[in-house]
C-alpha cells in the first residue's frame, strides 16, 4: 500500500512529538512509531532539563553552553552548543505553558537543582540549573507534548516498523514500513522525513536502554549511504542498578547523595577536588571503574562486575519521597532495600549515544564532510548529532536537545515541504525491505536470533566499554563482522503474519549489529582518549591528530572512514579538569 | 529455580479460541517475571507474542493479567508469584480489550476513552509571566495522578466493564483529575460531557481494585471520588 504525506516523523519520543506538533501546524503530518507513542524512552528520563533560568539563583545561557562544551571535552560544535542553551530558556517556559507540572520554588516558580557537570561562571562551583518533576522529568514531557498532540490532532500510525529509506540521490522520498498488526508493507511517500528513533543502547549487555532502543533510524541511514558520526562516543552512566543496569538518576548525587567505595571513603574527591560527585559522566563512570579494579568495590574482588555504593541515606525519606520518589521505588522493587536506609549498590550502564545521524542547527541531515544536505530528510533527538554532545553528553542535556531541535527541525520541516514537490515512489522501492523480510521468513531452517543477540552484547560491553584498547577492539570488530554472517542465516520462527513480534526483533537485531560494527570501527581508529573514548593505549586527549568528527560509512562488510572540522569558534580548546 | 509458566496463546491465523500453553523456565527468584517471557521468546518459542520496551515500570507496555491479578510483568518479580520449585504462574492478556495475539490486546478502546475526557491543559488565559506560577501546595494537590502510564491495568482489574462495558474506566477518569485539580487548568466544563454522563463517573463503586493494580501508586479510587466531589461542586456553582 503507498500513502502520500507532506512530512513524516519516525519515532514519538520527545523530539518527534515536538516536531510533529510543528510540522503538523501547516503541513499534512503523520508519526509512525513502533511503539505505542506514551510508551517512548522519552518517558524513562528522570532528572531534569537545564536551562538556565536563574529561579533559584544567578545564571546564564553562555555559562550553561561552556559547560556543554568543556564537558564534552570539546568536541561540541559551539555555535550549536550556543543554540541548545540559548534556546533553553523559552523551551522550558513553553513546556510549563503546555502544562508540564514542574517542581516549585516557594514562590511558585519552576524549581532547579544541580546536576553534574553544570557550573556557574565557567566552572567555579556547581550552579541549580536543572528543572524538573519530581524524578520524572522525560515522562511528563514526553506525556505533556503527546497530550498537545491529541489536542492538535496529529495522525498516529502506532505500531509501524520502519524498514527502509527511500533515496533519489540527494533527495529524500519516502520510506518502507511494515505494520505489526497485519504484517503488511507500507511505502510512504513524504516531501520530508524525520528520524527521531531515539537510541541503541541495546548493542550492549548491560544498559539502561528500552528493548525498544535498536537505532533503527540510523541503521536505516548508514545502509542507504548516509554517515554515522562520532559513533565511538557512547555514555556510560555511573550509576546503574548492579547487575540490571536500570538507571539511577544523577539528581540522587544532585540532592546530595555520595558515591563510596568498600572503604566507605568519598572517593570523587580524588577525582574532582571541585565537583566531587556531580562531576560529568564519563570521569564519573571512570573513577568507579577504577575503584572497582583495584579492589576498593564493595566486594574487593577486582572483577568487573563489582560495584560501588551510592549513598543517599543521609538525604532523609522526606527528600527522597518527594523528589525522588520513582529512584525510592526501583530500589524497593528490585533491590528490596530502602535507600533512606541503605545506600544503594550502583555500576556504570550503557546509556547514551552522542554520535548518531550528522544533521546541521536545523535538524537537516548531512552526507559528507562538506555538508552537503540530503533533501528531505532531517533527523533530531539521541539518534542525532548536531553536535551538542561532543565526546560526552552532561546530564539534563538529553531532554533539551530533543525539544529544541525537535522543535526546530519541525520549523524547517513546515517551510521546506511548501516549496517541495511530492516525489514519485511505485512497488519496485519496496524490492529491498522485500527481500530482507522474504529472507527471514522463507520457511527454511536457521539459527534463532537470540544467541547472536547475547553474544554481540556481551562483545561490545566487554571490547568497546568504559575502558578500551586496540587489542580488545579489533577483536571486536572482527567478532561482530563474524556475528553479522551469521545473522545472513538466521529465520524466524513465527509463521504468522499478525504481530510477527519475532520478525520485529530480527530486523531490531540486523540494526544493532550493523550499529555495533560501525561503533567498533569507529573507536578503534580514534588514537587518543576524549571524553567517553577512553584508551589505555592512548591516555590523552590528542588535539593536533583529532580534535575532528568522524564520519563513518558502512559499505557492505567494512566501514570508511572520514572526519570533518569541529566548530571551535568562541572557547579554544584547554585541557579539561574540574 | 525452575516455574512453570502457563500462558494464554491465541493467534487469529491459526486458532479457533485461545488456549493455554506451559513452558518451563529456569528463573532466578529475584528477576522480573518480563526476564522469564523473554527468556521463553529468545530460546524457547519465537512466536510468544507480548508487549515490551522499558523493562522498568515506566513505559507501561507489559501490562497483563498474572496470577489473575493485573500488572506489569517488568515490575512483578518471580519470586512474588512463585514461592518455590515448581511453582506454576498463570499469564493472560489484559480483561475488556480484544486479543490480538497471545498477550497482545488492542488499545484502541481504552485510548479512546483516554482522549475522550481532552487529557491536555486547557487554559487560554495569556500567561502573565515567564511561567505560570503554581504554588507547591497547589501542584501537590494533582501530583501523583501525573504518575499515569496509561497501562491499563487499572482498567482491566476494574469489575465495573463486566456489567457496562463503556465505563469510561479508572484511567481516563484519574487522567481527567490530573487536569481538573491543576491550578491552571481552566477546563472543566470542557471534560464534564465525558465524565458526568451515563458511563461516566457515577457507575464507580469504590472496588478499589483500580488502586490495588497501580503499577505506580495512584490512589485512582481516591481521585476518582475526589472528580465526583468537583463535578457536583462545580454544577452547583452554576
Amino acid at each position: 500500500m503507498i500513502h502520500q504525506f507532506d512530512t513524516i516523523i519516525v519515532g514519538s519520543g520527545g523530539a518527534g512529538l515536538y516536531a510533529a506538533l510543528e510540522a503538523s501546524c501547516k503541513s499534512k503530518t503523520a508519526v509512525l512509531s513502533k511503539l505505542y507513542p506514551v510508551r517512548s524512552h522519552t518517558g524513562a528520563a528522570q532528572g531534569g532539563i537545564s536551562a538556565a533560568l536563574g529561579n533559584v539563583e544567578e545564571d546564564k545561557p553562555e555559562w550553561h553552553a561552556f559547560d556543554t562544551v568543556k564537558g564534552g571535552d570539546y568536541l561540541v560544535d559551539q555555535q550549536a552548543a550556543k543554540i541548545l542553551t540559548e534556546e533553553a530558556v523559552q523551551a522550558v517556559y513553553d513546556l510549563e505553558n503546555r502544562g508540564l507540572p514542574f517542581n516549585r520554588t516557594p514562590e511558585g516558580r519552576i524549581d532547579q537543582r544541580r546536576f553534574g557537570g553544570h557550573t556557574r561562571n565557567f566552572g567555579e562551583g556547581p550552579v541549580r540549573r536543572a528543572c524538573y518533576a519530581a524524578d520524572r522529568t522525560g515522562h511528563m514531557i514526553l506525556q505533556t507534548l503527546y497530550q498537545q498532540c491529541i489536542k492538535n490532532d496529529v495522525s498516529f500510525f502506532d505500531e509501524f516498523q520502519v524498514v527502509d529509506l527511500i533515496l533519489e540521490g540527494t533527495v529524500c522520498s519516502g520510506l518502507v514500513v511494515v505494520e505489526l498488526a497485519t504484517g503488511e508493507l507500507h511505502i510512504f511517500a513524504a516531501k520530508a522525513v524525520l528520524f527521531a528513533t531515539g537510541g541503541f543502547g541495546r548493542i550492549f549487555k548491560i544498559t539502561s536502554n528500552a528493548y525498544a532502543n535498536t537505532g533503527d533510524g540510523p541503521a536505516v541511514c548508514a545502509r542507504r549511504g548516509i554517515p554515522l558520526e562520532d559513533m565511538e562516543f557512547y555514555q556510560f552512566h555511573p550509576t546503574g542498578i548492579m547487575g540490571l543496569g536500570i538507571l539511577i538518576s544523577e539528581a540522587v548525587r544532585g540532592e546530595g547523595g555520595i558515591l563510596r567505595n568498600r572503604d566507605g571513603e568519598r572517593f570523587m574527591e580524588r577525582y574532582s577536588p571541585t565537583l566531587l560527585d556531580l562531576a560529568p559522566r564519563d570521569i564519573v563512570a571512570r573513577s568507579i571503574q577504577t575503584e572497582v579494579l583495584e579492589g576498593k568495590g564493595i566486594r574487593g574482588d577486582g572483577k568487573i562486575d563489582d560495584y560501588v555504593h551510592l549513598d543517599a541515606t543521609h538525604l532523609g525519606a522526606d527528600v527522597l519521597g518527594t523528589k525522588l520518589p520513582d529512584i525510592t521505588g526501583f530500589c524497593k522493587t528490585y533491590l528490596g532495600i530502602n535507600p533512606a536506609d541503605k545506600p544503594i549498590p550502583v555500576l556504570p550502564t550503557a546509556h547514551y549515544a552522542m554520535g548518531g545521524i550528522p544533521t546541521d542547527t536545523d535538524g537537516r541531515v548531512l552526507l559528507d564532510k562538506d555538508g552537503t544536505v540530503v533533501d528531505g530528510l532531517y533527523a533530531a533527538g539521541e539518534c542525532a548529532c548536531v553536535s551538542v554532545h561532543g565526546a560526552n553528553r552532561l546530564g539534563t542535556n538529553s531532554l533539551l536537545d530533543l525539544v529544541v531541535f525537535g522543535r526546530r527541525a519541525g520549523l524547517h520541516i513546515a517551510d521546506y515541504v511548501n516549496q517541495a514537490a511530492m516525489p514519485a515512489v511505485d512497488e519496485s522501492d519496496a524490492a529491498g525491505a522485500q527481500s530482507w523480510i522474504g529472507r527471514l521468513t522463507d520457511g527454511s531452517e536457521g539459527p534463532h536470533g537470540g544467541y547472536i543477540s547475547d553474544e554481540m552484547q556481551t562483545t561490545m560491553m566487554e571490547k568497546i566499554g568504559i575502558y578500551r584498547n586496540e587489542r580488545d577492539m579489533a577483536a571486536a570488530v572482527q567478532e561482530i563482522k563474524e556475528l553479522r554472517q551469521r545473522y545472513d542465516t538466521v529465520r524466524v520462527q513465527d509463521s504468522s503474519k499478525q504481530f510477527n513480534t519475532d520478525l520485529l526483533e530480527l530486523i531490531e537485531l540486523g540494526n544493532l549489529l550493523d550499529l555495533s560494527l560501525i561503533t567498533a570501527e569507529s573507536a578503534l581508529k580514534r588514537q587518543e582518549s576524549r571524553g567517553a573514548h577512553s584508551r589505555e593505549d592512548y591516555p590523552e586527549r590528542d588535539d593536533d591528530n583529532w580534535l575532528k568528527h568522524t564520519l563513518a560509512y558502512l559499505d557492505g562488510d567494512e566501514v570508511r572512514l572520514d572526519y570533518k572540522e569541529v566548530d571551535t569558534s568562541i572557547w579554544e580548546p584547554k585541557p579539561r579538569s574540574y | 529455580m525452575q516455574i512453570t509458566i502457563k500462558i494464554q496463546r491465541y493467534n487469529p491465523d491459526t486458532d479457533e479460541a485461545p488456549y493455554y500453553q506451559e513452558f518451563t523456565v529456569e528463573a532466578d527468584p529475584n528477576a522480573r517475571l518480563l526476564d522469564a517471557l523473554m527468556d521463553i521468546k529468545r530460546f524457547q518459542d519465537g512466536s510468544l507474542g507480548f508487549r515490551k520496551s522499558c523493562a522498568h515500570g515506566v513505559c507501561g507496555s507489559d501490562a497483563m493479567r498474572i496470577n489473575g491479578t493485573d500488572g506489569l510483568a517488568c515490575k512483578t518479580l518471580v519470586k512474588e508469584v512463585a514461592e518455590e520449585d515448581g511453582d506454576t504462574v498463570v499469564v493472560e492478556p489484559l480483561r475488556y480489550l480484544p486479543v490480538q495475539r497471545d498477550l497482545i490486546v488492542d488499545q484502541a478502546e481504552f485510548f479512546a476513552k483516554y482522549r475522550a475526557i481532552k487529557p491536555y491543559l486547557i487554559n487560554d488565559e495569556p500567561v502573565a509571566e515567564k511561567e505560570r506560577i503554581q504554588s507547591p501546595e497547589e501542584r501537590l494537590q494533582f501530583d501523583d495522578s501525573t504518575n499515569c502510564i496509561l497501562c491499563a491495568s487499572c482498567y482491566s482489574a476494574c469489575p465495573i466493564p463486566e456489567e457496562s462495558p463503556a465505563f469510561i474506566g479508572p484511567a481516563a477518569i484519574a487522567q481527567a483529575f490530573r487536569f481538573l485539580a491543576d491550578s491552571r487548568d481552566r477546563g472543566a466544563d470542557e471534560r464534564l460531557p465525558a465524565l458526568d454522563a451515563d458511563d461516566g463517573v457515577w457507575l464507580c463503586e469504590n472496588h478499589f481494585k483500580c488502586t490495588q493494580a497501580c503499577p505506580r501508586s495512584i490512589l485512582i479510587t481516591k481521585r476518582i471520588n475526589q472528580t465526583k466531589r468537583m463535578i457536583k461542586e462545580h454544577k452547583g456553582e452554576k
